[in-house]
């Protein structure tokens, strides 16, 4: 339902155009859920607002975005007034901001069902008491009038969700839900998303740093690094076999429960290559331990480890055997 | 709400009374007798005495002030030596002049600058917006009475539009008063308006750099409707804000604007009652016009709290 082929980024420079995401490609069906994670930079972020058609400024998208057989990166800014918040909906990392301060929640969930689904005024009422009840906003007809500074950090979340899911979305794009509220309301809200996707088989992207998130909740998984993809592949294979060495060391990196106080946490040494840096070699070259000579000579190829489990790795074979 | 609006008034009502004290020291300071002050030394001793007695020097400092207070609270301001007429009738027909003025000046300048803040802001680091910007730097640089003068010589002089000075009375019908009025402010607008423009403008391009400005998008709304329904309100309390500023100036801004129309209202007044020393009238005029920037204050906070409903849950 949603093809995103050779998706580059580029943010247009004053000598050159500095390229900061590659040839990301993905394939996501109805109900299912796709996470994509990396570190700050990586490109993540960059890809969700570019499926949103929010790019900032001098920032451009090339490639094909497919959404339901209509091809999103070619409609016109007016024409894609109308596909967001209706047929891909996003919500973002801080839900204290998100909102509108000075406009009653009621009023903010029910304007794209009056933009949208030109409903009127007193049919938007009634359907977003609905939409706040099922996410779970307890009293909902009686928030309605109530401003956002009023609700806790979690509730706003839900408000947020609410809005997304108010037009029924193809695909809805999270952009780290959870970063900015306490672990048991994280766990609250996932569990809200994994519910709604299933209830209503809209596709989910989630996005995050936080690979215990996306562990958890997704069926497909992206691994992002340096504006590229390292890793694709089902959730499960990908955690019990990662095939790439950034992967295998990201989740090397997670601390474990009850693990020996003495213990280091396990990091990655060394920084991610400057954006827009020339890809003669493997991007990830510089921090790898498995490093040859020919992997500095060009950036890998997608080296097909197991069904639709792919890694940008020549040595993907090998990184498996060593995580085993 | 209430108890937000009880602690303005009370605040207001404070400042008032702090106010009238330090006018009131501030007067009674003036080294000499006030009323050899106001008629000068060559005042024949009997019109001397009769002022001095008139005037109640000769009793306590406290016993003055309050029976000025009181005087105050019923409308009874004393007697100007000058216009030979009391102060409160005075003030009230010279105000009936200025109040107009200034409100036509404040809604002018609103009226120009907002708008033009907004289009600058909307048409952010493009041509359009630095041609503004330029407007604006000039505006703000141009001294009101030349800008006055220039006014009156293309719209009165060459046009024949508007009078060149003069104020007809409001006797004098609606329009005819009016008329008198436009120019003398567009000539105190025009500074105002471009700090407007600057304000509007920085002020939008905050709220457009929140993040509820990307769910507004998010949820589908044009970039003209999200300025319009998400960031316009959000904008308006530094706007609100200068605005009370800008009256309060408006007011000062009187003093030489009238002066220049020859307009008889309460500018020229507390001008004219300086250079002669009619401190009756002077101690009245600045109790007058510190009380109403201090109104104008409040009713500035009032608005935020109409604006930002943060404000009004503040206590809870």
């Amino acid at each position: 339902m949603l093809q995103v082929k050779n998706l580059n980024i580029t943010i247009a420079g004053a000598t050159r155009d500095i390229s900061i995401v590659k040839d990301v490609s993905f394939e996501l069906d109805a109900g299912r859920s796709l996470g994509v994670v990396g570190e700050s930079g990586s490109g993540k972020s960059m890809t969700a607002l570019a499926l949103m058609g929010l790019l900032p400024g001098a920032i451009r998208a090339s490639g094909s975005i497919n959404l339901a057989g209509q091809e999103l990166l070619a409609l016109s800014e007016q024409e894609m007034c109308s596909v967001r918040g209706n047929k891909v909906a996003m919500i973002f990392q801080e839900p204290m901001t998100s909102l509108n301060p000075v406009q009653t929640i009621g009023r903010q969930v029910a304007e794209p069902l009056v933009l949208h689904k030109a409903m009127t005024r007193t049919a938007a009422r009634e359907e977003t008491i609905r939409l706040l009840d099922r996410v779970g906003i307890p009293d909902a007809a009686r928030r309605l009038d109530v401003y956002p500074h009023q609700l806790s950090g979690g509730q706003r979340q839900r408000v947020m969700i609410a809005i997304a899911l108010s037009c029924s979305p193809n695909v809805l794009v999270a952009d780290e839900p959870t970063t900015a509220l306490d672990v048991t309301v994280q766990r609250q809200i996932l569990d809200l998303l994994r519910e709604l996707v299933s209830e209503t088989r809209m596709a989910l992207i989630i996005i995050s740093h936080d690979l215990g998130v996306i562990g958890e909740m997704v069926d497909e998984m992206l691994v992002m690094y340096g504006g590229s993809v390292v890793e694709r592949g089902h959730a499960d294979q990908v955690f019990a076999k990662p095939a790439h060495p950034y992967t295998s060391r990201l989740i090397e990196a997670i601390p474990r429960f009850g693990m020996p106080r003495s213990e280091r946490l396990k990091t990655i040494p060394g920084t991610m290559p400057e954006m827009g840096s020339e890809m003669k070699a493997c991007i990830f070259a510089g921090r790898c331990d498995l490093v040859y000579a020919d992997c500095l000579e060009a950036p890998p190829p997608f080296v097909s480890v197991d069904d639709a489990h792919v890694a940008a790795c020549i040595r993907a074979g090998r990184v498996m055997e060593t995580t085993q | 709400m209430i108890a937000f609006l009880l602690r303005r008034i009370a605040t207001f009502l404070a400042t008032l009374a702090i106010a009238s004290a330090v006018i009131f020291a501030a007067l009674e300071l003036l080294p000499g007798d006030p009323a050899q002050i106001m008629l000068g030394i060559d005042a024949p001793p009997d019109a001397l005495e009769a002022l001095q007695k008139k005037l109640g020097v000769d009793r306590p400092v406290v016993e003055r002030y309050f029976t000025w207070i009181g005087g105050l609270v019923v409308g009874d301001m004393g007697e100007s030596f000058t216009y030979v007429m009391p102060v409160s009738d005075l003030i009230m027909t010279r105000l009936g002049v200025t109040l107009p003025l200034a409100l036509l000046a404040a809604l002018i300048s609103v009226l120009i600058g907002v708008p033009v803040g907004l289009y600058a802001a909307a048409n952010h680091k493009t041509p359009r917006d630095y041609g503004v910007m330029i407007f604006g730097q000039l505006g703000i640089a141009i001294p009101n009475f030349w800008f006055a003068i220039l006014l009156v010589l293309v719209f009165s002089i060459y046009l024949g539009w508007f009078p060149a000075g003069g104020f007809p009375g409001w006797d004098a019908g609606f329009w005819p008063a009016i008329k008198a009025l436009i120019l003398p402010a567009f000539s105190l607008a025009i500074v105002e308006a471009a700090i407007f423009a600057r304000i509007s403008r920085s002020a939008v391009l905050d709220v457009l750099r929140e993040d509820f400005v990307r769910t507004a998008r998010a949820k589908g709304l044009s970039r003209k409707s999200t300025l319009v329904k998400h960031v316009l309100r959000n904008a308006m309390i530094p706007i609100i804000t200068i605005c009370g500023l800008e009256l309060s100036s408006l007011l000062v801004g009187t003093i030489v604007i009238e002066q220049v129309f020859n307009i008889p209202g309460l500018g020229r007044l507390v001008f004219q009652s300086l250079t002669q020393l009619d401190l009756m009238v002077v101690k009245n005029l600045i109790m007058l016009l510190v009380a109403l920037v201090v109104f104008i204050n409040l009713v500035v906070d009032l608005l935020y709290a109409v604006i930002d409903p943060r404000l009004k849950h503040q206590g809870h």
